[in-house]
């Protein structure tokens, strides 16, 4: 096969995803509305998702904060501007850092779990039981784990947003004698609510991407344990990309509408 | 076992044809179940069994030919009436298809909870999961996960379950395979007793010729997509044909 016809066949594949993950997307919305509906399983996820991940995030966001303000810190000394620091950490983990990174950890996390777990699933023909017994396998599994995921993210964004900003006004403690009060403050006195509202819509679509593209890569895993591996480590991969994509739309859109 | 020819039909295929792009996998493949009977469908590997028993629950769509279940088409029906016919059916997966991330009880409990009300199953719950896994002789293993049971057990509880909504129809999709020699025995002298207990009638897609000789009224042998060869396991053991020879005479 000539370099060419390669290309024109991965562009060709790369588009027959993009439409097949849109009548995935399709589906969840046409079922999400419709009777049964799966509380119970849905509050099983929302609890594995939010609860299990908390850790995670806690100590990655409180790290980030850690590590955000000892690096800036230099830098704003040098310009005389060391007052600034608490706007500065606010807004930038509030509006950016916070969401993507939680985002990006979530995906690792939260996407490649749903991408094994389904993809197990229908390799070890646990859905197509499920089917056979008259439930409706995409409404159980797929419906209620998109749905954990986007509740959750803006749950789990804002706690590591709150540990990240702690973090660092740990570091303003102890390196520029500022109180936490003062700290605290001065962070909620930069933040606007043009900063919070895009931040927290966003968060929204960043937990629909990662279950979205956990749960289509598991549900239409290839056979075998290979597949399974690959649906866990593409759902990562694609969610991490797609991740990007939607933050760059959010900022571009919230440009418009905010002038931030 | 040979079955009185005065009952009726629980189950009919007519022409069922399935291809993949040019493997053409069945080819107007023929089969009627009667009430009360074991029907195996015998095969090589590749010969299409998977396939055929797929198209019956609706897991494949077939490109044409009809499948009747107690008098419906499932070709044509809708999605809710497709549910509703399949609590009639039980379906034994070959690789039993437990969920693992549930317990045995919560394996039982789960085709209950969506179908109790509409099938007036009167019965608490608890008695029913109890009752279907004393069936197979596992009410010890209730609380247990899947991977805390053996192949035998899990083809056990996988039972136990593809029978807790009392169906009138099984599917047994490769009972037997994986299992030790006298695990096997035990499964299928679980198949046939339950037959016995609950007057169930059984497709049985299988390879294990020492399983069609025991539990079989009638065996339909599917070559090339198509029934090849038809008969008691009397008949076609004694048969000529060098295809249907190759299965029975080791």
């Amino acid at each position: 096969m000539t370099q060419s016809l390669r290309i024109v066949e991965r562009t060709k594949a790369f588009f027959t995803e993009i439409g097949d993950l849109s009548y995935f997307s399709g589906r969840f919305f046409k079922e999400v509305f419709t009777r049964p509906f799966e509380f119970q399983e849905l509050l099983r996820q929302c609890y594995n998702m939010g609860n299990r991940s908390l850790l995670l995030v806690g100590v990655t966001g409180f790290i980030l904060g850690l590590v955000f303000t000892l690096q800036s810190r230099p830098t704003l000394m040098e310009f005389g501007a060391e007052s600034w620091m608490p706007s500065m950490v606010g807004i930038s983990i509030v509006r950016e850092i916070g969401p993507v990174i939680t985002a990006l950890i979530c995906a690792g996390r939260i996407g490649s779990g749903i991408g094994a777990e389904l993809g197990s699933m229908r390799v070890t023909e646990q859905i197509d039981a499920m089917e056979v017994s008259g439930t409706n396998p995409f409404k159980y599994l797929v419906v209620t784990r998109i749905t954990a995921t986007t509740l959750m993210l803006p749950i789990l964004i804002i706690f590591g947003d709150a540990i990240a900003l702690f973090g660092s006004a740990i570091i303003e403690n102890l390196k520029g004698a500022v109180s936490y009060q003062l700290y605290f403050n001065q962070v909620f006195d930069a933040i606007k609510y043009s900063d919070i509202i895009p931040a927290t819509v966003k968060s929204f679509f960043f937990g629909y991407a990662i279950g979205l593209v956990g749960c289509y890569k598991g549900y239409y895993c290839k056979k075998g344990t290979a597949g399974v591996g690959e649906a866990s480590n593409s759902a990562v991969v694609y969610t991490s990309m797609l991740l990007f994509v939607i933050d760059f739309v959010a900022v571009f859109l919230a440009d418009i509408f905010f002038e931030i | 076992m040979k079955l009185k020819k005065n009952i009726t039909s629980v189950l009919e295929i007519k022409d069922l044809r399935k291809n993949f792009g040019n493997n053409h996998v069945l080819n107007g493949f023929n089969l009627q179940l009667f009430e009360g009977e074991n029907l195996v469908v015998m095969g090589k590997s590749g010969s299409g069994k998977s396939v055929m028993i797929k198209c019956l629950v609706g897991l494949m769509q077939a490109d044409s030919g009809s499948i009747q279940i107690k008098g419906q088409d499932i070709t044509i029906l809708g999605q809710i009436e497709l549910d509703l016919l399949r609590t009639e059916i039980g379906f034994l997966f070959q690789g039993s298809a437990l969920y693992d991330s549930m317990t045995v009880r919560e394996n039982l409990e789960f085709p209950l909870r969506r179908h109790k009300d509409k099938l007036n199953m009167t019965r608490r719950t608890e008695a029913l999961v109890i009752e279907a896994l004393e069936n197979v002789g596992l009410a010890h293993a209730i609380d247990l996960m899947p991977s805390e049971l053996s192949g035998g057990m899990q083809r056990r509880v996988a039972l136990a379950r593809a029978l807790i909504l009392k169906p009138k129809i099984i599917l047994y999709d490769e009972p037997t395979t994986g299992l030790d020699p006298i695990t096997s025995k035990e499964i299928i002298e679980l198949m046939r007793s339950i037959q016995k207990k609950y007057g169930t009638s059984s497709l049985i897609i299988t390879h294990d010729v020492d399983c069609a000789r025991v539990i079989s009224n009638r065996i339909i042998l599917l070559v090339d997509g198509i029934n090849y060869a038809e008969g008691t396991y009397q008949e076609l053991s004694q048969s000529n044909d060098p295809q249907v020879k190759a299965f029975f005479k080791h």
